[in-house]
């Protein structure tokens, strides 16, 4: 039943495809028949899903002479992620309900993209799962480049490639244990059981790990989404903040964690002879590569990469503080906020990692609604993005609807209780103190600071009172009351987004009983066996 | 040499013999009866009796199973060939439907004889373990694709492009002829087995190295391998476009059959080894620095192209180096792996060249330019290029992806307790991250960038068109169930027992 989320999605792009040029009320009535669909068929299995357990979709032979399956499955965490894209996706047509350029090329891209994105939540096969990965990329690219704004060719193309490399580095990690494995299977449930060899998790993991990670937002790799999220459309920024960074930290998590836990394992480094050369001749690349960073004070991947995940959170904290574009900001607290899930995943505590994905969800709502405030609701009516010029416009009178929205949504992200990045943001920080108190402390200061960017923005954006009037706006013809009124869809969609992080953060076991049973699964055995190290 | 029975002969090589009375059939029907006509209507006339030619041809294959020897392997026939030849007839008529409707030249049944012709050398190229053979069916295949590249007489670029194409492959059909005949002097045979047998031992032969760089230049320029490649881009260029499409396609699974025949078959026992600190030497290390020099010219190089021709010149060469990946491992699972990449990347590279021609027959050029919103003015053809460059960058869910991840594992697997090849993977996957940056170039110019001046709607060739869609259609429908021709293509290498 789940597997039809992707198939009405498919369904309705090609649908949208055969239909006649230039009907684009037709294209958006498809596109949100096909997104509703898609979340309602979410929901039902989300609400029948027996507790806990893997229930598998669909499982026949795809190519028999390498074992690769049509492998469809779904446990807690899988769902949540799709009735995550089920809510994103149908916000996001809300939030485009104006497109009139090409629409059904949009719509159809939109679907593609959002059934590749199902496909990857419920693939239990690594080959399946790479097959939607790489699917999602290219809908990507026309979205931006076509649709987009500042340097959207630019901004698509950075992004096709870094998904792309991304994309490379799994699928050599993924070959290579699929050989080593011999061969025979790429389920993920069975590889999972098969013992890899100690030195071959040691770099198959940290490949696997940034190769998800770079579609997550793990700094250095992160500046792809800046400047992706920015050159978007609206609909495509929502979707990329809000589902695609998800797809890279769902991939650590159930490929590179879930295949090779030793990799987190600390490192087992020998002084190297005095004589340097011979020494790094004798050994590895990868040992080469673990020594020089022994040296530095690591002592496992996961050190190094729990501190990337730190740096993440307070860099895009740090950075979205001085942006003048208002998009910029929203860009990088998403690079922020996707630094608390990668964080969450590597406390390989059971809170740290429920927390993780209640992150996912919940920034992928918040997420959604603040680029939709920025995106449509402003930038599509004033035609700017430039903080300096929305002070004047005076915008908390002008547009009040948006004026509220964006600071609801402006809470959320700062983690006020009520809101859903709460729960999600405490416990992470409640798993990390457990497994490093410095770094956690660190990710707290992260949420400061994104207290302080977000009521930057407000500020700025809507509530610049002192700000002088604006100078004779009858001069350029732009007056702020020629804004055209909020429009009922982009006011249905705000209601969903908010009343969802709202029921989320006040209601968190609707999710979290989902999540947390999950782990108790086979698959998530070394959560309790390496858990603390 | 006596007991030959002719009879027996005629059976086994009934397909070629059916393509070369064919080739007679369609000079005879030009110069006969379609003279004076139209030259739509005798390139459509033409094209159909070369297409029935190929498909009584596959016809017969496919009915009269047989597996054979003949004369010391002189013509091989077994399941393996068989499914070979087939792709090479399909290529065939898919090259001739794309022809039907250009005018760059009057010799109608020249042309078609020819594009046969070649289609008879590559059919025996595959079909002979005997390297006097092998070497004939080289020469009759390069010899028809020379002249093939000089056909458009009206443009100057096409006489250089075959002279510099046939300078080339004379050149290096010598190297191959001289490296053969050191072959033969080590061994006292033509034949690949015997010649296997009589080369093994614990030492490589200073000869015998020599004969195999000999060997492997001639055939690396077959395949356009780097460094034997310098004829590609100006033959892709400046050849008529269907003639080029057949060089990139036809005649690329034709090369790489043979290459992977000669290598597995011929040196066999004189591998060596290019794992990443075990260094021995014999073939396999000679070809993995072609290959990854191959990869790494193709790939940077083609990023600075303006024309789509030389980009996909370009890509050829880079494609060249990831298909040199499935010899290395000289097994079964790396020959399948070959032979799957190297037939979807000729449908999916023919079905470009097809879009090229219709382009360029619209707008009178292949500057990337002249691509510029195409999408606007024939979306089927553009969603056919799409799928097109998208399965050669390797996008899931079309054929190039899988064809991709199979010659990349079976790489691996050659050694699966230390993935010797590893560094040679790695360097394949992260170039094919390059390969998206060109491959996409042409895809914002078709779907992104509006339409400038340009013609508007020209009234599309039909019978082009039909064809590119079922390349198109092929590509998806491979790329989505590759199980439709890796199983027939494992059944016909384990029937073979190659």
């Amino acid at each position: 039943m789940l597997a039809w989320t992707i198939y009405v999605s498919f369904l309705g792009a090609a649908a949208l495809m055969l239909l006649p040029k230039g009907n684009a009320r037709a294209a958006r009535a498809i596109a949100l028949v096909a997104a509703v669909l898609g979340f309602i068929i979410g929901l039902a299995g989300a609400l029948e899903a027996n507790p806990g357990g893997l229930h598998t979709i669909a499982k026949v032979p795809w190519i028999p002479a390498l074992g690769i399956e049509y492998h469809l499955a779904a446990d807690g965490i899988s769902l949540t992620l799709v009735l995550l894209t089920g809510i994103a996706a149908i916000a996001g047509i809300l939030f485009s309900w104006n497109i009139e350029h090409r629409a059904k090329e949009f719509f159809a891209l939109y679907l593609t993209l959002i059934a590749g994105v199902y496909g990857v939540f419920l693939s239990f096969d690594l080959f399946l799962l790479l097959v939607f990965y790489e699917l999602a990329i290219i809908p990507k690219y026309f979205l931006i480049a076509i649709w987009g704004s500042t340097r959207k060719e630019y901004g698509a193309m950075k992004l096709a490639l870094y998904s792309f490399v991304g994309s490379a580095m799994v699928l050599i990690g993924l070959s290579a244990a699929f050989v080593v494995a011999g061969g025979k299977t790429m389920n993920l449930i069975e590889l999972a059981k098969f013992p890899f060899p100690h030195s071959f998790q040691m770099w198959a993991f940290p490949l696997v790990f940034v190769g998800f990670g770079i579609l997550a937002g793990l700094w250095p790799f992160h500046t792809w989404a800046p400047t992706g999220h920015v050159a978007a459309p609206t609909a495509a920024s929502m979707l990329l903040a809000g589902v695609v960074m998800k797809l890279g930290a769902y991939g650590c998590l159930r490929v590179a964690m879930t295949l090779f836990p030793h990799g987190l394992d600390p490192w087992a480094v020998e002084p190297y002879a005095p004589s340097l050369l011979p020494s790094l001749l004798a050994h590895s690349p990868t040992q080469n590569v673990q020594w020089a960073l022994h040296l530095i004070g690591f002592g496992s991947w996961r050190d190094v990469l729990s501190l990337l995940a730190v740096v993440g959170i307070v860099y895009g904290g740090t950075v979205a503080l001085v942006q003048k574009d208002f998009k910029f900001i929203i860009g990088y607290s998403s690079v922020s906020h996707m630094g608390f899930v990668l964080l969450g995943l590597l406390t390989l505590n059971t809170v740290g990692l429920s927390g993780a994905v209640l992150q996912m969800f919940s920034h992928g709502i918040i997420a959604g609604l603040l680029f939709a405030v920025v995106g449509r609701m402003v930038y599509d009516r004033t035609h700017t993005r430039e903080l300096a010029a929305l002070q004047g416009m005076n915008l908390s009178k002008v547009m009040p609807f948006a004026a509220v929205t964006f600071t609801l949504a402006s809470m959320a992200s700062m983690g006020l209780p009520g809101f859903s990045g709460f729960v999600a943001e405490l416990q992470v920080l409640i798993g990390a103190w457990q497994a490093f108190p410095t770094l956690a402390v660190l990710a707290g200061l992260g949420v400061l600071i994104g207290m302080a960017y977000s009521l930057r923005a407000l500020q700025q954006a809507f509530f610049r009172d002192q700000a002088p009037p604006v100078p004779t706006p009858e001069a350029d013809g732009n007056a702020p009351a020629a804004l055209e009124p909020i429009s009922v869809p982009e006011r249905i969609g705000a209601v969903l987004l908010i009343g969802i992080s709202l029921l989320i953060g006040l209601y968190p076991r609707l999710l979290l009983d989902l999540i947390s049973q999950s782990f108790s699964s086979p698959l998530f055995d070394w959560v309790s066996k390496g858990g603390i190290q | 040499m006596n007991g030959v029975s002719y009879l027996e002969l005629l059976k086994l090589a009934a397909p070629e013999t059916i393509v070369v009375l064919t080739v007679l059939a369609v000079l005879a029907a030009d110069l006969l009866a379609l003279r004076g006509l139209e030259l739509r209507f005798r390139l459509l006339v033409s094209a159909m009796i070369a297409c029935a030619g190929c498909a009584v041809a596959i016809a017969w294959m496919l009915a009269l199973p047989q597996h054979a020897t003949f004369l010391e392997g002189m013509l091989v026939v077994d399941p393996l060939t068989r499914f070979v030849k087939v792709a090479l007839l399909l290529l065939t008529i898919f090259t001739v439907l794309i022809s039907v409707e250009t005018d760059f030249t009057p010799h109608v049944g020249e042309y078609f004889g020819l594009i046969l012709l070649a289609a008879v050398g590559m059919m025996f190229l595959v079909s002979s373990e005997d390297i006097l053979m092998i070497f004939i069916s080289l020469e009759l295949t390069s010899l028809s694709l020379y002249v093939l590249t000089a056909f458009n007489k009206r443009n100057p670029k096409s006489a250089e492009a075959a002279l510099k194409y046939f300078l080339f492959g004379g050149m290096s059909a010598a190297f191959t002829l001289f490296g053969l005949s050191l072959l033969y002097g080590l061994s006292g045979s033509t034949n690949l087995g015997q010649i296997a047998a009589a080369i093994t031992g614990p030492k490589l032969d200073p000869l015998l190295v020599g004969a195999l760089v000999m060997t492997v230049t001639g055939l690396g320029f077959k395949v356009a391998a780097v460094p034997f490649h310098l004829w590609a881009p100006d033959a892709y260029q400046g050849a008529p476009t269907p003639s080029a499409a057949f060089i990139a396609s036809g005649s690329k699974v034709a090369g790489f059959f043979v290459l992977a025949r000669v290598m597995l078959h011929g040196f066999k026992g004189a591998e060596g080894s290019g794992a990443w600190h075990v260094y021995r030497p014999g073939w396999v290390p000679l070809l993995a620095i072609m290959a990854g020099a191959s990869m790494f010219l193709g790939n940077l190089t083609a990023i600075v192209q303006s024309s789509v021709r030389r980009l996909l010149a370009y890509s050829a060469i880079a494609h060249a180096g990831y298909m040199l990946l499935g010899v290395l491992p000289h097994g079964e699972q790396g020959l399948a792996a070959l032979v799957y990449y190297v037939i979807t990347y000729g449908l999916a590279t023919l079905g470009a060249f097809g879009v090229v021609s219709i382009v360029e027959g619209q707008t009178g050029g292949d500057r990337l330019s002249d691509f510029a919103g195409l999408s606007r003015r024939a979306p089927v053809l553009s969603f056919c290029m799409m799928i097109f460059m998208l399965s050669l960058a390797g996008i899931p869910p079309l054929a190039g992806f899988f064809g991709k991840f199979y010659l990349f594992t079976s790489a691996l697997n050659s050694d699966p307790s230390d993935l010797g090849l590893l560094w040679l993977v790695v360097a394949a996957l992260g170039l094919s991250a390059v390969s998206l940056y060109y491959y996409l170039q042409v895809l914002k110019q078709i779907y992104i960038v509006e339409p400038g001046q340009g013609p508007g709607a020209a009234p599309a060739p039909i019978v082009s068109q039909a064809a590119i869609a079922l390349l198109a259609l092929a590509v998806v429908v491979l790329g989505c169930a590759p199980d439709l021709l890796m199983g027939r293509l494992v059944g016909a290498i384990q029937a073979a027992g190659f």
